[in-house]
């Protein structure tokens, strides 16, 4: 009996094949949403969660902040500001950190003076020691990274990218990279695999390109170059010094993170000068917020998709009401053949609920291929449009929506109830009809 | 016999917003089980209105309706729909069949609402096709029958819950004369089995059919007469048992409207 109401249902809705595929599409297209919008929500997250555990959670990034140039007048004095030594020194003595490592970066013209063809390439000179490898997950291609023996040599690691465009035949180890502003030379002992950028993470740590890095031992950039940067443009000349753009604090514990990074803070407030010339990531602190910032982002994504579901569910009650209208002779037939009110309405209701519930599973399908589909359409769009797709931020390129499981029951039964809720008022109108006038109607 | 129907004082009037419209102003009559009545009159005189209430489709204004011990003026809108699917058994002037259904869908719909859709069901509806003469079109939609032909489904469907009254208004109002014909042994064959049927219809030919007459005139009985010269519909129903499947098949074919 239970199955024959159904089965009517589905008959009736059957009449009008297209009406009801219409409604259906509706319906459909919300729960769809609803599921691939949590995945892209999720996809982001998973990524900003990735970046942030990239950074080790059990770390403390200590980051120099080069004051904005705001002096007007000419100086000669060099503008110092950022960690010092001294300081990372004082960070080393605190018990619960385990080790501190030194990063120096400046960004620098390259050149292989070995390939007339490739123009000086813009990129980082990195000074770090060999724990710089580790902390940022660098993968070794060919050769080996920077050793502890080689801490004072000339030597440097590069990138892959800067490898295929300074060495597209040749093999790069053992060859020289130049540096035009510094007149140094530094030999190749070792070339990196590709590693994709991170995104900004926190406030304070911008993302990081990875793709035109030179990587060469701390002590040896300080032999060479010094602190004091010197920048002659058009008409202006800076100077600047600073001793370390980074230092990475490994924490023993994860759990003493918090409190190490309260110690850090002091032992730099009472060291620094009035400025604020540095910034403190703590990427365990980070990884909460990212955690509060998913519920976020589930939720404002959630409620864009559910308002797709109210459109489809009023698409579905304006159908009723049609199918009502134009029902109501049928309906007047069974009320005089002992349908009670309760019959009707259950008759509509039931149509309401077939049609969500087949849109929701059509959306719950297309929902499940939404992952795949996007990486198809990502592999589609560079390979009909490669020259926009790149202009797309890599950060983006990179996101993979991931499903959410309980964003199916939610769509599912957010869809049901939509069928429920707008189908009540059409259902109820028609229960509610005077049997004589339904009878009568034309 | 025992009275099936015992109507006092009934009236019914419509109350509009410039006007109230009386279409019952009083109206007696008893209707004793197996009888077979027609209702005449002009039109406008409340012979629908007056079915409706037989029917329980509607209260009435006014007066009592004893519908064998049951007072159905004091019943509420659910206890009218169980009387409808048990008790009654109306066929239209418009047939009102339900297009999604089939023939056999169709006449299994009272059962459905009474709440008899069992196993025998089915069968029981198919021995009615075939006793209406349509054992051959069971899975036919309703369009595409003959207007004869539904009707004579919208009637196999009046029967289907085993009522004690067939409320026919107008029921030949579209056919035929041949067709007509048809329809009106099947009441006869229904009326020879027990089954009390009351019919609105226009015209005296119909009414000839009938046992008893009642005139109506704004809402008023101006006569309740036996018909003393009853016409019995020729070419006797009885030959089209259930079981006799070929002559259902040539009487399908008959042509219709
Ligand atoms: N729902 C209604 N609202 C207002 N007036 C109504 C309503 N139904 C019927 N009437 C009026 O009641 C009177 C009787 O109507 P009824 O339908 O019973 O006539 P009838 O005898 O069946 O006529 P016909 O032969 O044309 O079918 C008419 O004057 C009609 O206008
Ligand atoms: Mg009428």
């Amino acid at each position: 009996m239970f199955f024959r109401t159904w089965i009517l249902g589905i008959k009736s809705l059957l009449l009008h094949p297209m009406r009801s595929a219409l409604t259906v599409l509706g319906i459909m297209i919300g729960v769809f949403s609803v599921i691939a919008l949590l995945a892209i929500g999720e996809g982001v997250s998973i990524k900003a969660q990735k970046d942030i555990e990239a950074l080790g959670a059990e770390n403390i990034i200590v980051r120099s902040i080069e004051p904005p140039n705001d002096s007007i007048e000419f100086s000669f004095s060099a503008r110092e500001f950022g960690i010092t030594r001294a300081e990372m020194n004082q960070m080393k003595a605190i018990p619960t950190i385990a080790q501190v490592i030194p990063v120096r970066e400046l960004r620098l013209q390259f050149q292989y003076t070995g390939n007339a063809l490739a123009e000086p390439r813009l990129g980082r000179l990195v000074g770090c020691t060999p724990e710089y490898q580790g902390i940022n997950r660098l993968e070794v291609d060919r050769g080996h990274f920077l050793t502890h023996p080689e801490k004072q040599a000339t030597v440097c690691v590069i990138s892959a990218e800067l490898a295929k465009y300074f060495f597209p035949y040749e093999d790069p180890l053992g060859k020289e990279i130049f540096v035009p502003a510094k007149k140094n030379r530094f030999s190749i002992v070792g070339v990196l695999k590709e590693k994709t950028a991170t995104g900004a993470v926190g406030g304070s740590l911008s993302g990081q390109d990875f793709a035109n890095d030179v990587y060469i031992p701390i002590e040896t950039m300080r032999r060479l170059m010094g602190d004091l940067e010197e920048k002659r443009s058009a008409g202006s000349f800076e100077r600047k010094k600073f001793e370390l753009s980074q230092v990475t604090c490994k924490v023993k514990d994860v759990k003493d993170v918090p409190k190490t990074a309260k110690i850090i803070e002091s032992t730099l407030r009472r060291m620094s000068t009035d400025r604020e010339d540095y910034g403190i990531i703590v990427p365990f602190e980070l990884l909460e917020q990212a955690r509060s910032t998913r519920i976020m982002i589930q939720l404002i994504f959630g409620l864009v998709a559910a308002v797709s579901l109210v459109v489809g569910g009023i698409g579905i009650m304006n159908i009723m009401l049609a199918t009502v209208t134009e029902r109501t002779r049928e309906i007047g037939v069974r009320r005089a053949l002992g349908a009670c009110r309760r019959d009707i309405t259950r008759q509509f209701l039931i149509e309401t609920i077939v049609l969500s519930v087949v849109g929701g599973c059509i959306g719950m399908a297309l929902g499940v291929a939404f992952p795949i589909s996007a990486e198809g359409s990502k592999v589609l769009a560079d390979w009909l449009a490669p020259e926009y797709y790149e202009r797309i931020p890599t950060y983006f390129r990179e996101v993979v929506p991931v499903l959410v499981p309980w964003s199916f029951p939610l769509a599912f039964g957010i869809s049901v109830v939509v069928g429920v809720v707008f189908g009540l008022y059409p259902a109820m109108r028609a229960a509610q009809m005077d049997p004589i006038e339904a009878l009568r109607h034309e | 016999m025992g009275k099936a129907v015992e109507i006092r004082d009934l009236t019914k009037h419509y109350v509009l917003k410039s006007e109230t419209v009386k279409a019952l102003r009083g109206v007696s009559f008893d209707v004793p089980q197996g009888d077979y009545v027609a209702i005449m009159g002009p039109s406008g005189s409340g012979k629908s209105t007056l079915l409706n209430l037989l029917g329980c489709l509607d209260r009435p204004t006014s007066g009592s309706y004893m519908l064998g011990d049951e007072n159905v003026a004091q019943m509420t809108d659910d206890d009218l729909s169980a009387v409808r699917a048990s008790r009654i058994g109306f066929v239209f002037q418009s047939y009102n069949l339900i297009p999604q259904l089939t023939v056999v869908e169709n006449i299994e719909v009272p059962l459905y609402y009474m709440g008899k859709l069992d196993s025998r069901a089915k069968e029981r509806c198919c021995m009615l096709a075939s006793m209406v003469g349509l054992g051959d079109r069971l899975d036919h939609r309703p369009t595409q029958l003959s207007g004869g032909q539904q009707q004579r489904v919208a009637i196999a469907r009046s029967i289907v819950n085993d009522p004690e009254f067939i409320l026919a208004d107008e029921a030949t109002g579209n056919l035929d004369s041949v067709t007509t014909e048809e329809i009106l042994q099947l009441f006869e064959r229904l009326n020879g089995e027990g089954r009390t049927i009351i019919m609105v219809t226009h015209e005296d030919e119909v009414a000839e059919h009938a046992k008893r007459v009642i005139r109506l005139r704004d809402g008023h009985i101006v006569s309740d007469e036996r018909n003393t010269d009853r016409v019995i519909a020729k070419s006797s129903v009885e030959k089209v048992a259930p079981e006799d499947a070929e002559s259902a098949v040539d009487r399908s074919e008959s042509p219709a409207t």
